[in-house]
Protein backbone atom coordinates (compact mmCIF):
# COMPACT_ATOMS: atom_id res chain seq x y z
CA UNK A 1 0.00 0.00 0.00
CA UNK A 2 1.51 3.36 -0.93
CA UNK A 3 2.15 5.70 1.99
CA UNK A 4 -0.45 8.36 2.62
CA UNK A 5 1.96 11.20 1.90
CA UNK A 6 2.86 9.71 -1.47
CA UNK A 7 -0.79 9.01 -2.26
CA UNK A 8 -1.68 12.60 -1.35
CA UNK A 9 1.03 13.94 -3.63
CA UNK A 10 -0.14 11.75 -6.50
CA UNK A 11 -3.76 12.75 -6.00
CA UNK A 12 -2.76 16.41 -5.90
CA UNK A 13 -0.73 16.10 -9.10
CA UNK A 14 -3.62 14.31 -10.79
CA UNK A 15 -6.10 17.02 -9.74
CA UNK A 16 -3.72 19.72 -10.99
CA UNK A 17 -3.35 18.03 -14.35
CA UNK A 18 -7.12 17.69 -14.69
CA UNK A 19 -7.59 21.33 -13.68
CA UNK A 20 -5.34 22.58 -16.46
CA UNK A 21 -6.99 20.25 -19.00
CA UNK A 22 -10.23 22.18 -18.74
CA UNK A 23 -8.59 25.15 -20.42
CA UNK A 24 -11.47 27.57 -20.57
CA UNK A 25 -12.25 27.06 -16.87
CA UNK A 26 -8.58 27.44 -15.90
CA UNK A 27 -8.19 30.54 -18.08
CA UNK A 28 -11.18 32.38 -16.65
CA UNK A 29 -10.28 31.31 -13.15
CA UNK A 30 -7.14 33.42 -13.37
CA UNK A 31 -8.50 36.04 -15.71
CA UNK A 32 -11.40 37.02 -13.45
CA UNK A 33 -9.39 38.80 -10.71
CA UNK A 34 -7.31 40.48 -13.42
CA UNK A 35 -10.46 41.74 -15.18
CA UNK A 36 -11.81 43.13 -11.92
CA UNK A 37 -8.49 44.75 -11.09
CA UNK A 38 -8.26 46.31 -14.54
CA UNK A 39 -11.86 47.57 -14.50
CA UNK A 40 -11.80 49.02 -11.03
CA UNK A 41 -8.29 50.30 -11.50
CA UNK A 42 -9.58 52.28 -14.48
CA UNK A 43 -12.72 53.45 -12.67
CA UNK A 44 -10.94 54.76 -9.57
CA UNK A 45 -7.78 55.78 -11.40
CA UNK A 46 -5.80 58.33 -9.46
CA UNK A 47 -7.66 57.83 -6.17
CA UNK A 48 -5.16 55.91 -4.07
CA UNK A 49 -7.53 55.58 -1.10
CA UNK A 50 -10.01 53.76 -3.37
CA UNK A 51 -7.28 51.55 -4.79
CA UNK A 52 -6.27 50.69 -1.24
CA UNK A 53 -9.80 49.28 -0.79
CA UNK A 54 -10.17 47.54 -4.14
CA UNK A 55 -6.94 45.52 -4.12
CA UNK A 56 -7.47 43.74 -0.78
CA UNK A 57 -11.16 43.42 -1.65
CA UNK A 58 -10.32 41.52 -4.81
CA UNK A 59 -7.77 39.45 -2.90
CA UNK A 60 -10.56 38.45 -0.48
CA UNK A 61 -12.91 37.67 -3.33
CA UNK A 62 -10.19 35.50 -4.90
CA UNK A 63 -9.83 33.48 -1.70
CA UNK A 64 -13.59 32.94 -1.61
CA UNK A 65 -14.00 32.05 -5.29
CA UNK A 66 -11.06 29.61 -5.43
CA UNK A 67 -12.15 27.72 -2.32
CA UNK A 68 -15.80 28.23 -1.39
CA UNK A 69 -17.23 28.53 -4.91
CA UNK A 70 -14.87 26.03 -6.53
CA UNK A 71 -15.32 23.30 -3.89
CA UNK A 72 -19.10 23.73 -3.68
CA UNK A 73 -19.26 23.23 -7.47
CA UNK A 74 -16.69 20.47 -7.73
CA UNK A 75 -17.95 18.38 -4.85
CA UNK A 76 -21.53 18.64 -6.10
CA UNK A 77 -20.43 17.68 -9.61
CA UNK A 78 -18.34 14.72 -8.45
CA UNK A 79 -21.04 13.51 -6.10
CA UNK A 80 -23.73 13.72 -8.79
CA UNK A 81 -21.46 12.03 -11.35
CA UNK A 82 -20.66 9.19 -8.97
CA UNK A 83 -16.93 9.96 -8.93
CA UNK A 84 -16.93 10.23 -5.13
CA UNK A 85 -18.68 6.87 -4.81
CA UNK A 86 -16.25 5.22 -7.19
CA UNK A 87 -13.24 6.57 -5.29
CA UNK A 88 -14.80 5.40 -2.03
CA UNK A 89 -14.78 1.83 -3.34
CA UNK A 90 -10.99 1.87 -3.81
CA UNK A 91 -8.32 1.55 -1.10
CA UNK A 92 -7.43 5.25 -1.43
CA UNK A 93 -8.15 6.70 2.04
CA UNK A 94 -10.98 9.24 1.98
CA UNK A 95 -8.89 11.85 3.79
CA UNK A 96 -6.12 11.57 1.20
CA UNK A 97 -8.59 12.02 -1.62
CA UNK A 98 -10.30 15.05 -0.07
CA UNK A 99 -6.89 16.45 0.88
CA UNK A 100 -5.89 16.29 -2.79
CA UNK A 101 -9.01 18.23 -3.77
CA UNK A 102 -8.36 20.83 -1.06
CA UNK A 103 -4.69 21.29 -2.01
CA UNK A 104 -5.72 21.78 -5.61
CA UNK A 105 -8.07 24.58 -4.55
CA UNK A 106 -5.44 26.13 -2.28
CA UNK A 107 -2.94 26.18 -5.13
CA UNK A 108 -5.37 28.28 -7.15
CA UNK A 109 -5.78 30.62 -4.18
CA UNK A 110 -2.02 31.06 -3.91
CA UNK A 111 -1.68 31.81 -7.63
CA UNK A 112 -4.50 34.37 -7.52
CA UNK A 113 -3.12 36.09 -4.43
CA UNK A 114 0.26 36.27 -6.14
CA UNK A 115 -1.41 37.87 -9.20
CA UNK A 116 -3.14 40.44 -7.00
CA UNK A 117 0.04 41.25 -5.06
CA UNK A 118 2.07 41.72 -8.24
CA UNK A 119 -0.67 43.82 -9.84
CA UNK A 120 -0.87 45.92 -6.67
CA UNK A 121 2.87 46.53 -6.84
CA UNK A 122 3.12 47.13 -10.59
CA UNK A 123 -0.11 48.99 -11.39
CA UNK A 124 -1.63 50.34 -8.19
CA UNK A 125 1.24 51.87 -6.21
CA UNK A 126 0.73 49.54 -3.24
CA UNK A 127 4.33 48.42 -3.05
CA UNK A 128 5.17 44.93 -1.83
CA UNK A 129 2.99 43.77 1.08
CA UNK A 130 4.07 45.75 4.16
CA UNK A 131 2.89 43.00 6.56
CA UNK A 132 3.60 39.69 4.83
CA UNK A 133 2.92 37.69 8.02
CA UNK A 134 -0.57 39.23 8.35
CA UNK A 135 -1.21 38.48 4.69
CA UNK A 136 -0.17 34.82 5.02
CA UNK A 137 -2.06 34.23 8.27
CA UNK A 138 -5.27 35.68 6.88
CA UNK A 139 -5.00 33.85 3.57
CA UNK A 140 -4.55 30.58 5.46
CA UNK A 141 -7.45 31.32 7.82
CA UNK A 142 -9.66 32.42 4.93
CA UNK A 143 -8.81 29.34 2.88
CA UNK A 144 -9.63 27.04 5.78
CA UNK A 145 -12.96 28.70 6.58
CA UNK A 146 -14.13 29.09 2.98
CA UNK A 147 -13.01 25.64 1.85
CA UNK A 148 -14.93 23.99 4.71
CA UNK A 149 -17.99 26.18 4.13
CA UNK A 150 -17.88 25.34 0.42
CA UNK A 151 -17.78 21.61 1.22
CA UNK A 152 -20.67 22.13 3.65
CA UNK A 153 -22.71 24.07 1.09
CA UNK A 154 -22.27 21.30 -1.50
CA UNK A 155 -24.32 18.99 0.75
CA UNK A 156 -27.21 21.42 0.61
CA UNK A 157 -27.19 21.58 -3.21
CA UNK A 158 -29.75 19.09 -4.50
CA UNK A 159 -28.41 18.70 -8.06
CA UNK A 160 -25.62 19.97 -10.27
CA UNK A 161 -28.16 21.93 -12.34
CA UNK A 162 -29.06 23.99 -9.28
CA UNK A 163 -25.44 24.53 -8.19
CA UNK A 164 -24.84 27.86 -10.02
CA UNK A 165 -28.01 29.37 -8.57
CA UNK A 166 -27.27 28.24 -5.01
CA UNK A 167 -23.57 29.14 -5.07
CA UNK A 168 -24.06 32.54 -6.70
CA UNK A 169 -27.02 33.19 -4.43
CA UNK A 170 -24.52 33.10 -1.56
CA UNK A 171 -21.39 34.43 -3.28
CA UNK A 172 -22.76 37.56 -4.96
CA UNK A 173 -24.59 39.11 -1.95
CA UNK A 174 -21.63 38.35 0.32
CA UNK A 175 -19.07 40.05 -1.96
CA UNK A 176 -21.42 43.03 -2.42
CA UNK A 177 -21.93 43.74 1.28
CA UNK A 178 -18.41 42.81 2.41
CA UNK A 179 -16.63 45.76 0.84
CA UNK A 180 -14.93 44.09 -2.11
CA UNK A 181 -15.63 47.03 -4.38
CA UNK A 182 -16.02 49.90 -1.92
CA UNK A 183 -15.13 50.79 1.60
CA UNK A 184 -17.43 48.94 3.99
CA UNK A 185 -17.88 52.28 5.83
CA UNK A 186 -20.28 53.33 3.05
CA UNK A 187 -22.57 50.34 3.68
CA UNK A 188 -25.74 50.96 5.77
CA UNK A 189 -25.32 50.03 9.43
CA UNK A 190 -27.39 46.86 9.59
CA UNK A 191 -25.79 45.46 6.42
CA UNK A 192 -22.37 46.29 7.81
CA UNK A 193 -23.22 44.38 11.00
CA UNK A 194 -24.21 41.38 8.93
CA UNK A 195 -21.07 41.67 6.80
CA UNK A 196 -18.85 41.87 9.87
CA UNK A 197 -20.43 38.72 11.28
CA UNK A 198 -19.76 36.83 8.02
CA UNK A 199 -16.22 35.68 7.17
CA UNK A 200 -15.44 37.74 4.05
CA UNK A 201 -15.46 41.24 5.59
CA UNK A 202 -13.07 40.20 8.40
CA UNK A 203 -10.88 38.49 5.80
CA UNK A 204 -10.68 41.67 3.70
CA UNK A 205 -10.02 43.60 6.91
CA UNK A 206 -6.99 41.40 7.63
CA UNK A 207 -5.82 41.36 4.01
CA UNK A 208 -5.92 45.17 4.02
CA UNK A 209 -3.53 45.07 6.95
CA UNK A 210 -1.27 42.72 5.01
CA UNK A 211 -1.38 44.51 1.66
CA UNK A 212 -1.76 48.21 2.43
CA UNK A 213 0.71 50.19 4.53
CA UNK A 214 -0.58 51.90 7.66
CA UNK A 215 -3.37 49.46 8.57
CA UNK A 216 -1.65 47.90 11.50
CA UNK A 217 0.06 44.59 12.11
CA UNK A 218 -1.66 41.31 12.89
CA UNK A 219 -2.37 42.41 16.46
CA UNK A 220 -4.83 45.01 15.13
CA UNK A 221 -6.91 42.39 13.34
CA UNK A 222 -7.40 39.74 16.03
CA UNK A 223 -11.20 40.22 16.20
CA UNK A 224 -11.39 39.68 12.46
CA UNK A 225 -9.24 36.56 12.82
CA UNK A 226 -11.53 35.27 15.57
CA UNK A 227 -14.63 35.70 13.37
CA UNK A 228 -12.94 33.75 10.55
CA UNK A 229 -11.91 31.07 13.06
CA UNK A 230 -15.50 30.79 14.25
CA UNK A 231 -16.70 30.23 10.67
CA UNK A 232 -13.99 27.62 10.15
CA UNK A 233 -15.39 25.71 13.14
CA UNK A 234 -18.93 26.02 11.79
CA UNK A 235 -17.57 24.79 8.46
CA UNK A 236 -15.90 21.73 10.03
CA UNK A 237 -19.08 20.68 11.80
CA UNK A 238 -21.36 21.17 8.79
CA UNK A 239 -18.93 19.69 6.27
CA UNK A 240 -18.27 16.55 8.30
CA UNK A 241 -21.80 15.96 9.56
CA UNK A 242 -23.46 16.41 6.21
CA UNK A 243 -20.86 14.66 4.10
CA UNK A 244 -22.34 12.32 1.53
CA UNK A 245 -20.41 10.23 -0.96
CA UNK A 246 -23.35 9.65 -3.23
CA UNK A 247 -26.22 11.53 -4.75
CA UNK A 248 -29.58 11.16 -3.04
CA UNK A 249 -32.06 10.13 -5.63
CA UNK A 250 -35.74 9.68 -5.06
CA UNK B 1 -1.61 -16.37 -8.68
CA UNK B 2 -4.35 -15.65 -6.21
CA UNK B 3 -6.37 -18.59 -7.49
CA UNK B 4 -3.64 -20.90 -6.28
CA UNK B 5 -4.33 -19.68 -2.75
CA UNK B 6 -7.39 -21.96 -2.91
CA UNK B 7 -8.81 -21.19 0.47
CA UNK B 8 -11.71 -23.42 1.44
CA UNK B 9 -13.51 -20.44 2.89
CA UNK B 10 -16.25 -19.02 0.67
CA UNK B 11 -15.59 -15.68 -1.06
CA UNK B 12 -18.97 -14.36 0.10
CA UNK B 13 -21.20 -15.60 2.94
CA UNK B 14 -24.60 -14.05 3.53
CA UNK B 15 -26.97 -15.30 6.23
CA UNK B 16 -30.32 -13.90 7.30
CA UNK B 17 -29.50 -10.54 5.75
CA UNK B 18 -32.06 -7.81 6.30
CA UNK B 19 -32.11 -4.17 5.28
CA UNK B 20 -34.85 -1.67 6.06
CA UNK B 21 -35.20 1.92 4.91
CA UNK B 22 -37.62 3.29 7.46
CA UNK B 23 -40.84 1.36 6.93
CA UNK B 24 -39.65 -0.27 3.73
CA UNK B 25 -38.02 -3.67 4.11
CA UNK B 26 -35.88 -3.94 0.99
CA UNK B 27 -34.02 -7.13 1.95
CA UNK B 28 -35.89 -9.75 3.98
CA UNK B 29 -33.66 -12.56 5.12
CA UNK B 30 -31.43 -13.33 2.15
CA UNK B 31 -28.95 -16.22 2.37
CA UNK B 32 -26.39 -17.36 -0.13
CA UNK B 33 -22.74 -18.12 -0.44
CA UNK B 34 -20.33 -17.71 -3.33
CA UNK B 35 -17.34 -20.02 -3.68
CA UNK B 36 -13.98 -18.81 -4.84
CA UNK B 37 -13.65 -18.78 -8.61
CA UNK B 38 -17.38 -18.85 -9.10
CA UNK B 39 -19.54 -16.46 -11.14
CA UNK B 40 -22.69 -15.99 -9.11
CA UNK B 41 -25.68 -14.16 -10.54
CA UNK B 42 -28.31 -12.22 -8.64
CA UNK B 43 -31.25 -12.01 -10.99
CA UNK B 44 -34.41 -10.06 -10.40
CA UNK B 45 -36.59 -7.17 -11.49
CA UNK B 46 -35.83 -3.57 -10.52
CA UNK B 47 -36.49 -2.92 -6.86
CA UNK B 48 -36.05 -6.58 -5.91
CA UNK B 49 -33.34 -5.84 -3.36
CA UNK B 50 -30.34 -6.73 -5.57
CA UNK B 51 -28.58 -3.40 -5.33
CA UNK B 52 -29.20 -3.08 -1.58
CA UNK B 53 -27.69 -6.53 -1.05
CA UNK B 54 -24.67 -5.83 -3.24
CA UNK B 55 -24.02 -2.39 -1.75
CA UNK B 56 -23.98 -3.93 1.73
CA UNK B 57 -21.35 -6.40 0.51
CA UNK B 58 -19.36 -3.57 -1.11
CA UNK B 59 -19.37 -1.56 2.12
CA UNK B 60 -21.51 1.30 0.81
CA UNK B 61 -24.47 0.56 3.09
CA UNK B 62 -24.94 -0.83 6.56
CA UNK B 63 -27.15 -3.83 7.06
CA UNK B 64 -30.05 -3.77 9.49
CA UNK B 65 -29.31 -7.30 10.70
CA UNK B 66 -27.80 -10.61 9.66
CA UNK B 67 -24.32 -11.97 9.00
CA UNK B 68 -22.14 -10.95 6.08
CA UNK B 69 -18.59 -11.96 5.26
CA UNK B 70 -16.61 -10.86 2.20
CA UNK B 71 -13.19 -12.53 1.76
CA UNK B 72 -13.36 -13.13 5.51
CA UNK B 73 -13.99 -9.46 6.36
CA UNK B 74 -17.06 -7.66 7.64
CA UNK B 75 -17.51 -5.03 4.91
CA UNK B 76 -19.32 -2.58 7.24
CA UNK B 77 -16.09 -1.02 8.51
CA UNK B 78 -14.72 -0.80 4.95
CA UNK B 79 -11.28 -2.14 5.92
CA UNK B 80 -8.64 -0.88 3.53
CA UNK B 81 -7.23 -4.37 3.03
CA UNK B 82 -10.62 -5.57 1.81
CA UNK B 83 -10.98 -2.61 -0.55
CA UNK B 84 -7.57 -3.52 -2.00
CA UNK B 85 -8.80 -7.04 -2.80
CA UNK B 86 -12.14 -6.28 -4.42
CA UNK B 87 -13.11 -4.48 -7.63
CA UNK B 88 -16.42 -2.71 -8.01
CA UNK B 89 -18.29 -1.84 -11.19
CA UNK B 90 -21.21 0.34 -10.17
CA UNK B 91 -24.37 0.76 -12.21
CA UNK B 92 -23.35 4.24 -13.20
CA UNK B 93 -20.44 6.26 -12.04
CA UNK B 94 -18.48 9.12 -13.48
CA UNK B 95 -14.83 9.29 -14.37
CA UNK B 96 -12.64 12.37 -14.54
CA UNK B 97 -13.83 13.79 -17.87
CA UNK B 98 -10.48 15.22 -18.84
CA UNK B 99 -8.40 12.15 -18.06
CA UNK B 100 -7.40 9.85 -20.88
CA UNK B 101 -8.19 6.15 -20.63
CA UNK B 102 -4.55 5.27 -19.92
CA UNK B 103 -4.13 8.09 -17.36
CA UNK B 104 -7.25 7.15 -15.43
CA UNK B 105 -6.23 3.48 -15.29
CA UNK B 106 -2.64 4.33 -14.32
CA UNK B 107 -3.85 6.70 -11.59
CA UNK B 108 -6.19 4.09 -10.13
CA UNK B 109 -3.34 1.56 -10.27
CA UNK B 110 -1.47 3.77 -7.79
CA UNK B 111 -4.19 3.15 -5.16
CA UNK B 112 -3.42 -0.58 -4.95
CA UNK B 113 -0.56 -2.54 -3.39
CA UNK B 114 -0.17 -5.00 -6.30
CA UNK B 115 -1.80 -3.57 -9.41
CA UNK B 116 -1.94 -5.33 -12.74
CA UNK B 117 -0.05 -3.93 -15.69
CA UNK B 118 -1.89 -0.94 -17.21
CA UNK B 119 -1.40 -2.06 -20.81
CA UNK B 120 -2.52 -5.58 -19.99
CA UNK B 121 -5.79 -4.28 -18.50
CA UNK B 122 -6.30 -1.96 -21.48
CA UNK B 123 -5.93 -4.99 -23.74
CA UNK B 124 -8.18 -7.19 -21.62
CA UNK B 125 -10.99 -4.64 -21.76
CA UNK B 126 -10.59 -3.91 -25.47
CA UNK B 127 -9.58 -0.28 -25.08
CA UNK B 128 -6.27 -0.39 -26.99
CA UNK B 129 -7.45 2.00 -29.71
CA UNK B 130 -8.97 4.34 -27.13
CA UNK B 131 -6.07 4.51 -24.71
CA UNK B 132 -5.23 8.14 -25.57
CA UNK B 133 -8.86 9.32 -25.72
CA UNK B 134 -10.37 11.42 -22.95
CA UNK B 135 -13.13 9.82 -20.93
CA UNK B 136 -15.64 12.47 -21.99
CA UNK B 137 -15.22 11.45 -25.64
CA UNK B 138 -15.94 7.75 -25.10
CA UNK B 139 -19.20 6.09 -26.15
CA UNK B 140 -21.44 4.55 -23.51
CA UNK B 141 -20.09 1.06 -24.16
CA UNK B 142 -16.48 2.26 -24.06
CA UNK B 143 -17.11 4.04 -20.76
CA UNK B 144 -18.49 0.79 -19.37
CA UNK B 145 -15.32 -0.99 -20.45
CA UNK B 146 -13.29 1.71 -18.73
CA UNK B 147 -15.42 1.08 -15.61
CA UNK B 148 -14.42 -2.56 -15.81
CA UNK B 149 -10.77 -1.66 -16.42
CA UNK B 150 -10.72 0.57 -13.32
CA UNK B 151 -12.23 -2.29 -11.29
CA UNK B 152 -9.65 -4.78 -12.58
CA UNK B 153 -6.49 -2.70 -12.31
CA UNK B 154 -5.97 -3.55 -8.63
CA UNK B 155 -5.93 -7.28 -9.51
CA UNK B 156 -8.91 -8.01 -7.23
CA UNK B 157 -9.84 -11.50 -6.11
CA UNK B 158 -13.52 -10.63 -6.10
CA UNK B 159 -15.33 -8.42 -8.58
CA UNK B 160 -18.80 -6.93 -8.19
CA UNK B 161 -20.55 -6.25 -11.47
CA UNK B 162 -23.81 -4.33 -11.11
CA UNK B 163 -25.83 -4.46 -14.34
CA UNK B 164 -22.66 -4.51 -16.44
CA UNK B 165 -24.29 -4.46 -19.88
CA UNK B 166 -27.38 -2.30 -19.38
CA UNK B 167 -27.79 -0.08 -22.41
CA UNK B 168 -25.40 -2.07 -24.62
CA UNK B 169 -26.11 -3.02 -28.22
CA UNK B 170 -25.99 -6.79 -28.93
CA UNK B 171 -22.42 -6.75 -30.28
CA UNK B 172 -21.13 -4.81 -27.27
CA UNK B 173 -22.93 -7.19 -24.91
CA UNK B 174 -21.30 -10.22 -26.45
CA UNK B 175 -17.91 -8.54 -26.24
CA UNK B 176 -18.53 -7.71 -22.57
CA UNK B 177 -19.60 -11.27 -21.85
CA UNK B 178 -16.40 -12.51 -23.41
CA UNK B 179 -14.43 -10.25 -21.09
CA UNK B 180 -16.39 -11.42 -18.04
CA UNK B 181 -15.79 -15.05 -19.00
CA UNK B 182 -12.10 -14.27 -19.20
CA UNK B 183 -12.26 -13.20 -15.54
CA UNK B 184 -13.19 -16.76 -14.68
CA UNK B 185 -10.11 -17.97 -16.54
CA UNK B 186 -8.06 -15.61 -14.38
CA UNK B 187 -9.48 -17.36 -11.32
CA UNK B 188 -11.58 -14.41 -10.17
CA UNK B 189 -14.79 -14.64 -8.22
CA UNK B 190 -17.60 -12.55 -9.67
CA UNK B 191 -20.87 -11.42 -8.14
CA UNK B 192 -23.04 -10.32 -11.03
CA UNK B 193 -26.38 -8.56 -10.71
CA UNK B 194 -28.55 -8.38 -13.77
CA UNK B 195 -32.13 -8.22 -14.88
CA UNK B 196 -31.26 -9.91 -18.15
CA UNK B 197 -32.01 -13.61 -18.13
CA UNK B 198 -29.78 -14.41 -21.06
CA UNK B 199 -26.92 -12.69 -19.29
CA UNK B 200 -27.34 -14.83 -16.18
CA UNK B 201 -27.72 -17.94 -18.31
CA UNK B 202 -24.62 -17.13 -20.38
CA UNK B 203 -22.29 -16.18 -17.56
CA UNK B 204 -23.32 -17.46 -14.16
CA UNK B 205 -22.35 -20.78 -12.62
CA UNK B 206 -25.20 -20.32 -10.16
CA UNK B 207 -28.11 -17.93 -10.08
CA UNK B 208 -30.36 -16.68 -7.30
CA UNK B 209 -33.69 -15.25 -8.40
CA UNK B 210 -34.61 -12.37 -6.10
CA UNK B 211 -37.90 -10.61 -5.71
CA UNK B 212 -39.38 -8.57 -2.92
CA UNK B 213 -36.17 -8.85 -0.89
CA UNK B 214 -36.20 -12.66 -0.85
CA UNK B 215 -34.48 -15.39 -2.81
CA UNK B 216 -37.19 -17.33 -4.63
CA UNK B 217 -34.97 -19.95 -6.25
CA UNK B 218 -31.29 -20.76 -6.46
CA UNK B 219 -29.21 -23.11 -8.58
CA UNK B 220 -27.30 -23.44 -11.82
CA UNK B 221 -29.17 -21.96 -14.80
CA UNK B 222 -29.88 -25.46 -16.15
CA UNK B 223 -30.93 -26.85 -12.75
CA UNK B 224 -33.33 -23.96 -12.26
CA UNK B 225 -34.92 -24.84 -15.57
CA UNK B 226 -35.63 -28.44 -14.52
CA UNK B 227 -35.89 -27.88 -10.81
CA UNK B 228 -38.50 -29.40 -8.58
CA UNK B 229 -42.02 -28.32 -9.36
CA UNK B 230 -41.21 -27.18 -12.85
CA UNK B 231 -43.07 -29.00 -15.50
CA UNK B 232 -42.59 -30.43 -18.93
CA UNK B 233 -44.60 -29.03 -21.75
CA UNK B 234 -45.87 -31.38 -24.46
CA UNK B 235 -47.29 -29.75 -27.60
CA UNK B 236 -48.74 -31.30 -30.78
CA UNK B 237 -51.17 -30.53 -33.56
CA UNK B 238 -54.25 -32.75 -33.50
CA UNK B 239 -56.21 -34.02 -36.51
CA UNK B 240 -58.41 -30.90 -36.62
CA UNK B 241 -55.27 -28.78 -36.96
CA UNK B 242 -55.63 -27.31 -33.47
CA UNK B 243 -52.50 -26.94 -31.33
CA UNK B 244 -52.73 -28.69 -28.00
CA UNK B 245 -50.36 -27.91 -25.13
CA UNK B 246 -50.30 -30.14 -22.07
CA UNK B 247 -48.16 -29.55 -19.01
CA UNK B 248 -47.10 -32.50 -16.96
CA UNK B 249 -44.68 -33.62 -14.30
CA UNK B 250 -44.53 -37.05 -15.93
CA UNK B 251 -43.94 -36.73 -19.66
CA UNK B 252 -43.22 -40.45 -20.09
CA UNK B 253 -46.71 -41.69 -19.34
CA UNK B 254 -48.35 -38.75 -21.09
CA UNK B 255 -46.41 -39.47 -24.25
CA UNK B 256 -47.21 -43.17 -24.00
CA UNK B 257 -50.88 -42.36 -23.72
CA UNK B 258 -50.88 -39.83 -26.57
CA UNK B 259 -48.87 -41.91 -28.98
CA UNK B 260 -50.79 -45.08 -28.11
CA UNK B 261 -54.06 -43.36 -28.86
CA UNK B 262 -52.78 -41.91 -32.11
CA UNK B 263 -51.43 -45.24 -33.30
CA UNK B 264 -54.67 -47.03 -32.44
CA UNK B 265 -56.57 -44.56 -34.57
CA UNK B 266 -54.02 -44.64 -37.37
CA UNK B 267 -53.20 -40.97 -36.97
CA UNK B 268 -50.00 -39.02 -36.66
CA UNK B 269 -49.23 -36.49 -33.98
CA UNK B 270 -47.88 -33.64 -36.07
CA UNK B 271 -45.42 -31.09 -34.66
CA UNK B 272 -44.97 -33.12 -31.48
CA UNK B 273 -42.52 -31.48 -29.08
CA UNK B 274 -41.47 -31.94 -25.48
CA UNK B 275 -39.79 -28.95 -23.86
CA UNK B 276 -38.44 -28.24 -20.45
CA UNK B 277 -39.09 -24.78 -19.11
CA UNK B 278 -36.21 -22.41 -19.74
CA UNK B 279 -34.71 -20.21 -17.06
CA UNK B 280 -36.85 -17.50 -18.55
CA UNK B 281 -40.06 -19.46 -17.92
CA UNK B 282 -39.00 -20.12 -14.32
CA UNK B 283 -38.09 -16.52 -13.84
CA UNK B 284 -41.32 -15.18 -15.28
CA UNK B 285 -43.36 -17.65 -13.25
CA UNK B 286 -41.52 -16.82 -10.00
CA UNK B 287 -41.45 -13.08 -10.44
CA UNK B 288 -44.98 -12.71 -11.79
CA UNK B 289 -47.16 -10.63 -9.51
CA UNK B 290 -49.55 -12.90 -7.67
Amino acid sequence: MPSNALALWRQYRFERRMFWRNRSAAFFNFLLPLIFLALFGAIVHGHQNELDVIVPGIAGMSVMSTTFTALAYNLTFMREQGILKRIRGTPLPSGVYLGGLALNAVTNTAIQIAIVVVAGRVFFNLGWPPQPLTLVVFVIAGVAAFALLGAALSHAIPSFESAPAVVNGVFVPVILISGVFFDVKHVPGFLRDIAQALPLEPLINGLTGGLVAGHGSIGHHLTALAVIGFWALVGVVLAVRGFSWEAHRA
Amino acid sequence: MMAAMASTEAAIEVRELRKSYGELEAVRGIEFSVSRGEIYGLLGPNGAGKTSTVEILEGYRERTSGHVSVLGFDPTDRPRELRARIGIVLQSSGIYNYATVAEAIAHFASFYPHPRDVDEVIGLTGLVEKRGDRARNLSGGQRRRLDLALALIGDPELIFLDEPTTGFDPAARHAAWQTIRSLRDLGKTVLLTTHYLDEAQELADRVAIIKGGRILAEGSPSELGVGAGSRYRVAYTDRDGAVSVVETDDPTSLLHELTGEALAQGERLRSLSVTRPSLEDVYLELTADA
